[in-house]
């Protein structure tokens, strides 16, 4: 272990925790909500001793906009909930988005719809990537599927929300919130980029910055839309995000983030045994999606199956991809329940049989 | 205060004829044309806090907050950096703004709509956390951007395009004194309600609101400034007629005055600034 790795032992959501204080935060407004409350608490408990400010508001929709305030201010800022609070916030989000305010932002979610279940769940990947509050926008979705992940991409949210003016959102889960694994934090240069068109007060050498959704000429407003679109394709085009798990000889694809993408790691292991030739796609990025290189794969694979903890999201984004050529089948489990990676072999197996 | 004290006398203008300056628009106010209408109260509301922060020097340093409501357009007028905040969440975008830039001074300016009704949570606890901002409540009784509607703070019996028979207290609530609720909260440390509709009124009014700016350098907690406005558009009435109701009706409801005044030991704190 060399001397600018520090290891430890952390839950995913400590975990996210500890690496916004090193990545530089300035501010995180929060509320609690099951399953990630450790980042308030955890926050809380470090940032008086260290540096930055960690608020409970009084709500997520408090929250999100304290995150807008401190955001249009120029500040690295962030907040946490889980998918009821979550869904408070989309107000919010939509006008951080129009606002072009660059903020980290995790839903670590959890079963509904409604209060739903405190158990993990993928029944936000809608949400998340067609976008959850009103209007035409986009958030960057990076999908974690380890504790190391979860701290790994609040170094990468700040630093692409930054870098497109952009909210990022990280779409964790229950499991990878909850559960404590190894995660190595590296020593690490942070650097933060001059925001000009923030609100620090109009000096004389510059018209007042105004941060504001609101454009009520329809030409501006349209030229505003065109405006983002315009960064959305260039996002589209340098940030997709993907691994492949033996996919070269891959006969069958299994699709599948977060959670699922690590179950489904081992039920291609399980396939293997059993002479089945499967590969796994693990879109790291939801949103832009890794349309490209599924659309190559559906020349050389005979079906693709994606596991998803819902009742069938992504899977509209692979048929997309495939574009027909292929036909692709969805297993999934709903309500907080976490298929074994046997059973899935078992659906997969069913599928297979169904091409 | 003296007459001498508000006329500044002698001002040249053009060839030879001479006048007495008794009124000059802020440096701080942008050359945008006000979309108010006539004889509204927001117009004199935003001019005495542009004035506020030209006397003060501070333009570099003050963030606004606008909300949405009839003011929603106020960054056009006011020339500092402002942020436009959602419907309701203007004290809670300030809350954002002042904790990452606590040498700043923030302040919101909101409507009855904004601040009492969608937005009571977040001016609530806002305040409640004493918050080191200046918040600016215009209360005209009634929802005057979306043309007419009852609003938390419109008076019993009076007839908006919601109450078209008149606001019936038994299943459309009470009137909301804002000032009167949030006084008693800790974080609360100047309140006081004022009014712009005679020269009288925006005096006082703008010595409130330079209160509200300068007591953020002691950081005690929240100035509330609410003013009681008019709406003539959604009043039906002529600006005049709007001066009478404001006296007869809305000020016999929401009586002008302090609610709640620092100690004389703060105001030493804050002379020796």
């Amino acid at each position: 272990m060399s001397q600018n790795e520090d290891v430890r032992l952390m839950k995913g959501n400590e975990a996210m925790a500890e690496a916004a204080i090193q990545a530089g935060m300035d501010a995180y407004f929060g509320y609690p909500i099951t399953p990630q409350s450790e980042v308030l608490e955890y926050l809380t408990r470090e940032v008086p001793k260290r540096t930055g400010i960690a608020l409970q508001a009084e709500s997520e929709v408090a929250s999100i906009n304290m995150v807008y305030g401190a955001a249009g201010a120029g500040a690295r800022v962030w907040t946490s909930s889980s998918s009821p609070g979550w869904s408070l916030m989309q107000e919010g989000v939509s006008y951080i988005a129009s606002a072009q305010l660059p903020c980290l932002l995790v839903n670590v979610n959890r079963g509904g719809p409604g209060l739903g279940t405190i158990q993990p769940s993928q029944g936000d990947y809608f949400q998340a990537t067609k976008g959850g509050g009103h209007g035409d926008y986009r958030l960057i979705v990076l999908a974690p599927n380890s504790v190391q992940e979860m701290a790994d991409f609040v170094f990468l949210g700040f630093e692409l929300a930054d870098k497109y003016r952009n909210p990022v959102l990280m779409l964790s889960d229950g499991a990878i919130g909850q559960m404590m694994e190894k995660v190595v934090f590296h020593k690490r240069d942070i650097k933060k980029i001059d925001k000009p068109w923030a609100t620090s007060g109009k000096t004389k050498d510059r018209e007042r910055n105004i941060i504001t959704s609101l454009f009520i000429k329809p030409e501006k407003m349209e030229q505003v839309n065109l405006h983002l679109n315009k960064k959305y394709e260039e996002i589209s085009r340098n940030e997709v995000r993907f691994e492949e798990i033996m996919t070269d000889d891959a006969d069958y694809l299994l699709v599948a983030y977060g959670l699922s993408a690590r179950i489904s790691h081992k039920v291609v292991l399980l396939a293997r045994e059993k002479g089945l030739k499967v590969g796994l796609l693990r879109p790291i990025t939801l949103w832009p999606f890794p349309s490209d290189i599924l659309n190559k794969l559906a020349d050389r694979v005979k079906g693709m199956m994606t596991l998803e903890l819902n009742a069938g999201q992504m899977i509209e984004d692979v048929k997309l991809a495939v574009n027909g050529k292929i036909k692709v089948g969805h297993y999934g489990r709903m309500g907080g329940i976490i298929p074994s990676p046997e059973e899935v072999v078992e659906n997969l197996e069913k599928f297979i049989k169904s091409l | 205060m003296e007459n001498n004290e508000i006329i500044t006398p002698q001002c040249i203008v053009e060839g030879e004829d001479t006048y007495d300056l008794v009124y000059e628009k802020s440096t701080v106010m942008t050359d945008t044309r006000l979309h108010y209408c006539p004889g509204c109260g927001h117009s004199t509301a935003h001019q005495i806090i542009a004035e506020v922060i030209q006397e003060l020097g501070i333009q570099k340093d003050v963030i606004g907050v606008a909300p949405v409501g009839c003011s929603v357009f106020a960054y056009d007028y006011v020339n500092i950096d402002w942020q436009e905040a959602a419907h309701g969440r203007a004290t809670a975008v300030a809350t954002g703004i002042k904790r990452v830039r606590p040498d700043k001074y923030v302040f919101t300016y909101q409507g009855d709509g904004d601040l009492a009704a969608i937005g009571t949570a977040e001016t609530i606890h806002c305040i409640n956390r004493g918050e080191n901002i200046l918040i600016v409540f215009i209360n005209n009784g009634v929802y005057g951007m979306t043309s007419g509607q009852m609003a938390p703070t419109s008076l019993e019996g009076m007839k908006t395009t919601t109450s078209p028979y008149g606001r019936d207290v038994h299943t459309m609530g009470y009137p909301m004194k804002m000032s009167e609720l949030i006084a008693p909260l800790h974080g609360a440390f100047y309140v006081t309600r004022q009014a712009v509709h005679t020269p009288n009124a925006v005096r006082k009014a703008k010595k409130a609101i330079m209160n509200g700016f300068q007591y953020q350098k002691l950081k005690k907690g929240i100035s509330f400034v609410e003013i009681i406005s008019n709406c003539p558009s959604n009043w039906k009435m002529t600006p005049l007629q709007t001066v009478d109701f404001l006296e007869n009706s809305m000020m016999q409801y929401y009586p002008l005055g302090d609610v709640k005044l620092p100690s004389k030991e703060d105001l030493k704190e804050l002379a020796n600034k």
